[in-house]
């Protein structure tokens, strides 16, 4: 993907990200954070047995953790969460700097060069990381 | 100035983050080299010629500690792994057994994490009470604020000399007065301070002071432990073991060395202490006055270049030290300091280790520059130059 079209993608879903917004209480809450830097969100998730119908977030996090998330909400609204979990797998290969399914991804491939920035790995993922810790849970 | 002494400055980096921690000159570095490489024995221990050459290195340090921070006895200087572990054995050594329920310690919401977080724990411990002396408008501490919240629970007033986000001078010297009249205990948080003001302890009459070496030139986990001397014969070591014993026999005889090498269990960081004397030695040289002064008018200069830039906002217009906190229109403080550091200029971002400051500022985040003395002006042009390209670091920031 080209790098400019890159930044405008990022920007695009940092700016008016989706679905910020605290949701109702039928809804799991869980807290994201990274520890080496300020990146604080909540996220919520709406379970229908085993597909996500609904995720929201609230908080404060750099442009590239908000962008993440939002790209994340896009992308997994409806899925099952074994659909969810392979496309975090994939996500986080693809952050690792390893091979990954590139179509999975969609939007998410705007972070395809991020393994090369050590410190914006966390940001990328910060999410994912939540996301799948509700999934286990759940 | 004196850039010349400091290794990594030879490199294309600006270094803005000081009150994290400070670069570290040739000096330093040597030292530490050569006790490693010349005499690396311990101290306080052996009968043969590099044992003693330890202990007058590491000794040494101690008696140019004492002259730092005019301390009336040697005995009240005990070396620490830093300012978090000399406040923690403050708290936990002395005033967990002096303190009782109900009496009150007093902060700010300016205080760092290593000031705050010993005494919440005390509040679980002990029921003791922590209690915030409001800052101004400028986020200052005043004797009026302070003198509206003292109560007769009051026992312990502890907070930075200068704190670590907006980087107020507090007054000392007018607190401890105060304090002591009403049987107050000061505790000193001098963590920002002492890199760039001259301290002293016995004018200033403050009862116990911690500060790090890592802050002022020096190396990583070596720090200060001040108190006065009735003062620290009671602090109780937190550590027992090796090199802080006198005998042992049994548990009802343990003998306890005097001080102050009673407070410091198991062999030090003799590398660190002896490094730390020599960026006191080098920080003497140049004086600590020539220091702050150049420091205050690099934040002048500053201040002055950011207020003409209006997507900046300056959280902190007054101060009295090298600390400037600001952000930038809508751009979380992270990317600022993510797109800074694409020219090699490193700021930091965040809350700084004061979480509770947010309350009282109303801002969760900033982006903080620090300047210690080897800043230059152009180093800051370079900055403003940055900063001052909204566009540029909307479009650089990811």
């Amino acid at each position: 993907m080209d790098r400019e079209l890159k930044r405008e993608i990022i920007m695009e879903h940092y700016m008016h990200p989706k679905n910020r917004k605290r949701a109702s209480d039928d809804y799991e809450k869980v807290n994201t954070a990274n520890s080496s830097c300020i990146d604080n969100i909540d996220i919520y998730i709406k379970f229908d047995n085993n597909v996500i119908k609904d995720i929201t977030f609230e908080g404060e996090a750099c442009a590239i953790s908000i962008s993440s998330t939002s790209i994340m909400i896009k992308n997994l609204i409806g899925k099952t969460k074994e659909e969810a979990l392979e496309y975090i797998n994939e996500f986080e290969k693809m952050v690792e700097g390893q091979e990954y399914n590139v179509d999975l991804l969609k939007e998410g491939n705007v972070y395809d060069d991020i393994y090369k920035q050590g410190n914006r790995k966390t940001c990328a993922t910060l999410p994912y990381r939540g996301l799948k810790k509700a999934i286990m849970d759940n | 100035m004196n850039r010349e002494d400091f290794p990594l400055l030879k490199q294309d980096i600006i270094y803005f983050d000081n009150s994290a921690t400070s670069l570290k000159p040739k000096v330093v570095i040597d030292a530490i080299n050569d006790y490693y490489t010349n005499y690396p024995a311990n101290a306080h221990r052996g009968d043969y010629d590099l044992s003693y050459k330890v202990d007058q290195a590491y000794e040494n340090t101690r008696e140019l500690v004492k002259e730092f921070i005019n301390a009336r006895y040697l005995e009240e200087i005990v070396f620490t792994s830093g300012t978090t572990q000399g406040l923690n054995m403050i708290v936990k050594g002395f005033f967990k057994e002096y303190l009782e329920e109900d009496d009150e310690v007093l902060i700010t919401k300016a205080e760092h994490a290593s000031n705050v977080l010993p005494w919440f724990k005390l509040v679980e411990d002990l029921n003791i009470k922590v209690n915030y002396i409001p800052l101004d408008s400028n986020y200052y501490l005043t004797m009026d604020n302070l003198k509206k919240v003292v109560n007769e629970h009051t026992k312990v007033i502890s907070i930075a000399g200068i704190t670590n986000v907006i980087g107020d001078e507090r007054p000392i010297k007018e607190i401890c007065e105060y304090a002591h009249q009403h049987n107050i205990f000061v505790v000193l948080d001098a963590a920002q301070m002492a890199p760039h003001k001259k301290i002293d302890v016995q004018d200033l009459d403050v009862d116990f002071l911690a500060f790090s070496a890592h802050k002022m030139l020096g190396p990583t986990g070596v720090g200060v432990l001040y108190g006065k001397k009735e003062l620290l014969e009671h602090l109780i070591p937190l550590e027992f073991g090796g090199g802080m014993n006198e005998s042992f026999d049994n548990p009802n005889e343990v003998y306890l060395k005097p001080l102050p090498l009673r407070l410091e269990a198991g062999t030090q960081n003799i590398a660190g202490v002896i490094g730390f004397g020599a960026a006191i030695k080098y920080l003497n040289n140049i004086g600590l006055d020539k220091i702050h002064n150049h420091e205050l008018m690099l934040r002048k200069y500053l201040i002055d270049k950011l207020l003409k830039i209006k997507h900046i906002d300056i959280i902190n217009l007054e101060s009295d030290s090298g600390i400037v906190a600001f952000n930038v229109n809508k751009v979380f403080s992270q990317d600022v300091a993510y797109y800074l550091n694409k020219y090699n200029i490193c700021v930091r971002a965040g809350n700084h280790c004061a979480k509770i400051l947010k309350n009282a500022v109303g801002v969760t985040n900033t982006v903080r520059v620090s300047l210690y003395f080897y800043n230059t002006t152009e180093e800051i042009d370079s900055l403003v130059e940055l900063l001052s390209n909204y566009d540029k670091i909307l479009s650089e920031m990811v």
